[in-house]
């Protein structure tokens, strides 16, 4: 089942088409990652999911009902550009914000209460924003994107300006949230941070949906078969270098190229059987940034 | 509906609960009625009885009246000298002397001596004139054959009285239709320069409020909640009621401190008379004008004039404040730069001020008529013609006219409105805004 799929949708300003012809599923209760350049149409596809926008054509379907009017409340949304009332005191600015969301007063306020708590900020209630440091706005800003408990929570960058204490205790938090079954749509550019915490990804470039799937299968499906080899002692046997397609030589360290259709062990049988003293042997499997920067390639709009 | 109220309650409660908006509302009428009392306070401050010795050489007069500021004292077992050496010991603040008049009686101005080490001020100096001048007049009319009545029917002034030419209109409008048109330009004047201070006000106040969700980054967490029109619409209507009730707050701490003044500091009619003796006006005269001044203000529609004020007040209001919405959202954190976007809604509220100052000059002008029916004066225009009581046609048609006027700019306005607040770095041209109301949403 799948807590968003968008079918087709299409997105044009003026001349500019944003989105084209951009179909993805997002599983229910998964952390996924919508990935693109700069100018790639992250913020626009964001912004038709969040209702901020509609879609010139396609249908988009939040856990499948025709995303609707009364949708918002059951999205969470952080958007790269934070936000908040300067002036407001935190704690009524909070209840402002989950009230449009559509809680009670009552309810509200127990659920602001109980990220107070975990937080450990429960005498921040009657600060006004602008007294606080940035990454204590952060922190209120996480609280009013999940306090009305969404559905599928999007965050666009939401680690960028935290220090690693508070990168920290959001990424702990969103893990719990999920582990609680809300669905997370992650949008960055830091793609280590993707390695770590998705599990599906969809990369976007020039409006178009280019790639999509599982972290582990995008990886396999774009391994060149290289391989890593450690070995003790002096040169390799040339006998290897013949047979083998040598990518990097360097001392104790090989780097070596197999046909698509060849088998691994073959490779390590030959280099056993040739006397190489092998002490690691392992599959390099391309980063998610190799990846990106692969696909993207020089086309980015920036 | 229920999001839209949760909006006008936030833009409402945040503005009232400021201190700057207590300390204007209730700090103005304050510091208005503290000026009154000030100002009250040194006209009266001179209410130490002065005590004028008088000594008449004339032998004509036996006593002059006293006024609320001056005591008389006719000096019979002394003299001038006698006076003048021991004037510091005397009870006397100052000696008056009245010099022979009688030897010509044709003559009109005199001048008489006033003893005093204390200077006194115009006002006192033209009380005790008056006085004198008052008795000597008397004197004069005993001398010469005339009485009193004679001379009275001898004054002629001419004063005009304005009666609508409509004869069933004049039945309506009763006998005190006196100083109705100087009235009725007081009040218009009055009325178009609040609408025009109120648009401007409460116009510049929305568009700083949109530019600081825009700079502010939150717009985009709430609409992601809301839709950009509910939050426009309820900044609008939340702001209107800030305006409300800054108003009822001044008409009511108006009304009380008027009363309190009142109780404290009573009419006074010798510091009137004092600044009418400038003028050369009676003091009677003065009173039975001011009878008739009042008559004529009481006279006048005022509910008729105040419900279409509101009506003109809530129309116009809309029709502005959502035009400055749109350029509040059109503006970057730069507000120089969109500065040149505030000029088209600027001009035309500035040039309704000087339209209005014509109209109320000469209020069966045709500008006046065709003035009301352009929405974007009427709100000005409409008002302050009220209390020259235009036709009812011209009314309803101008309201229906701006009523028509305000929604559609609402709704066009919210088109800018709405891509406006999530655009960024672009410098933004007219044409731009034009371009804006045909993006789909």
């Amino acid at each position: 089942m799948e807590i968003l799929k968008l079918e087709n949708v299409v997105k044009s300003y003026q001349k500019h088409v944003a989105v084209n012809e951009v179909s993805f599923d997002v599983p229910k209760g998964s952390i996924f990652g919508l990935l693109g350049p700069n100018g790639a149409g992250k913020t626009s596809l964001i912004r038709i999911i969040t209702t901020i926008t509609r879609a010139d054509s396609g249908v988009v379907y939040l856990d499948g009902e025709k995303l609707g009017a009364d949708h918002p409340s059951q999205i969470g949304y952080m958007p790269e550009e934070r936000g908040l009332y300067k002036k407001m005191k935190v704690g009524e600015q909070l209840l402002y914000l989950a009230q449009l969301k559509g809680l009670s007063k009552a309810d509200a306020r127990n659920e602001i209460f109980k990220w107070f708590k975990k937080f450990e900020i429960e005498d921040w209630w009657d600060k006004k924003v602008e007294e606080l440091s940035k990454g204590m706005q952060q922190k209120i800003q996480f609280v009013s994107t999940v306090v009305h408990r969404p559905k599928l929570l999007i965050l666009d960058e939401p680690f960028s300006g935290l220090d690693p204490i508070n990168t920290n205790l959001i990424k702990d938090e969103i893990y719990n949230l999920n582990q609680e079954g809300t669905s997370i749509i992650f949008s960055t550019h830091r793609m280590e941070q993707v390695e770590e915490i998705c599990e599906r990804i969809v990369l976007i470039n020039k409006g178009k949906n280019i790639l999509q799937g599982e972290v582990k299968d995008i990886k396999n499906q774009f391994k060149e078969n290289l391989f890593e080899i450690k070995f003790d002692g002096g040169a390799i046997p040339t006998s290897i270098g013949e047979k083998y397609r040598v990518m990097d030589e360097k001392k104790g360290r090989l780097v070596i190229q197999l046909d698509p259709n060849a088998d691994s062990n073959e490779l390590l049988n030959d280099l056993i059987q040739s006397g190489v003293h092998v002490t690691s042997f392992i599959e390099i499997l391309p980063t998610l940034n190799e990846i990106f920067i692969k696909q993207v390639g020089g086309q980015s709009d920036e | 509906m229920n999001k839209l109220w949760l909006i006008i309650k936030r833009e409402y409660l945040t503005r009232v609960r400021k201190k700057s908006f207590l300390l204007i509302t209730i700090g103005t009428p304050l510091a208005i009625a503290l000026f009154m009392v000030l100002v009250a306070f040194i006209l009266n401050s001179n209410k130490d009885n002065l005590k004028v010795g008088v000594i008449d050489e004339s032998q004509t007069i036996m006593a002059l009246k006293d006024t609320e500021t001056i005591d008389f004292e006719m000096i019979k077992n002394s003299s001038l000298d006698k006076l003048r050496d021991n004037f510091e010991e005397s009870e006397y603040d100052g000696l008056v002397v009245i010099s022979d008049f009688k030897s010509n009686l044709t003559k009109t101005d005199y001048k008489f001596n006033y003893y005093s080490d204390k200077p006194i001020g115009s006002i006192t100096k033209n009380s005790i004139g008056r006085e004198i001048g008052k008795k000597i007049r008397n004197y004069k009319v005993e001398q010469s054959n005339l009485d009193e009545k004679t001379i009275n029917d001898l004054k002629a002034s001419v004063d005009l009285k304005e009666i609508a030419a409509d004869k069933e209109k004049e039945k309506e409008d009763g006998s005190s239709t006196e100083n109705r048109s100087e009235i009725a330009t007081g009040i218009g004047m009055f009325l178009g320069l609040f609408m025009y201070f109120v648009i401007f006000f409460y116009g510049s106040m929305i568009m700083r409020s949109v530019m600081e969700e825009k700079t502010n980054r939150i717009v985009e967490v709430m609409i992601s909640s809301v839709k950009p029109f509910q939050l426009m619409l309820g900044k609008i209507i939340g702001v209107s009621g800030v305006g409300l009730t800054q108003i009822i707050i001044w008409a009511i701490m108006f009304t009380g401190l008027s009363f309190v003044i009142g109780m404290i500091i009573p009419v006074d009619p010798s510091a009137m008379e004092g600044m009418n003796t400038n003028s050369g006006i009676d003091p009677e005269d003065m009173e039975s004008m001011v009878s008739s001044l009042m008559d004529s203000i009481f006279a006048v529609n005022w509910t008729g004039i105040i419900s279409v004020s509101i009506l003109f007040f809530i129309g116009g209001y809309f029709l502005y404040s959502s035009l400055f919405a749109a350029v509040g959202s059109a503006m970057g954190d730069d507000m120089g730069e969109g500065q040149a976007l505030t000029i088209p809604i600027s001009i035309p509220v500035v040039l309704a001020l000087y339209i209005m100052i014509a109209v109320v000059q000469n209020p069966n002008s045709s500008m006046a008529t065709w003035s009301s029916f352009v929405p974007f004066f009427s709100p000005i225009i409409v008002p302050a013609r009220m209390a020259f009581d235009p036709p009812l046609w011209e009314i309803i048609l101008s309201l229906v006219i701006l009523a028509v006027s305000a929604i559609f700019f609402v709704w066009l306005s919210g088109r800018i409105y709405r891509v406006g607040i999530l655009m960024y770095g672009k410098k933004i041209t007219f044409k731009e805004l034009g371009k804006w109301l045909f993006y789909r949403d």
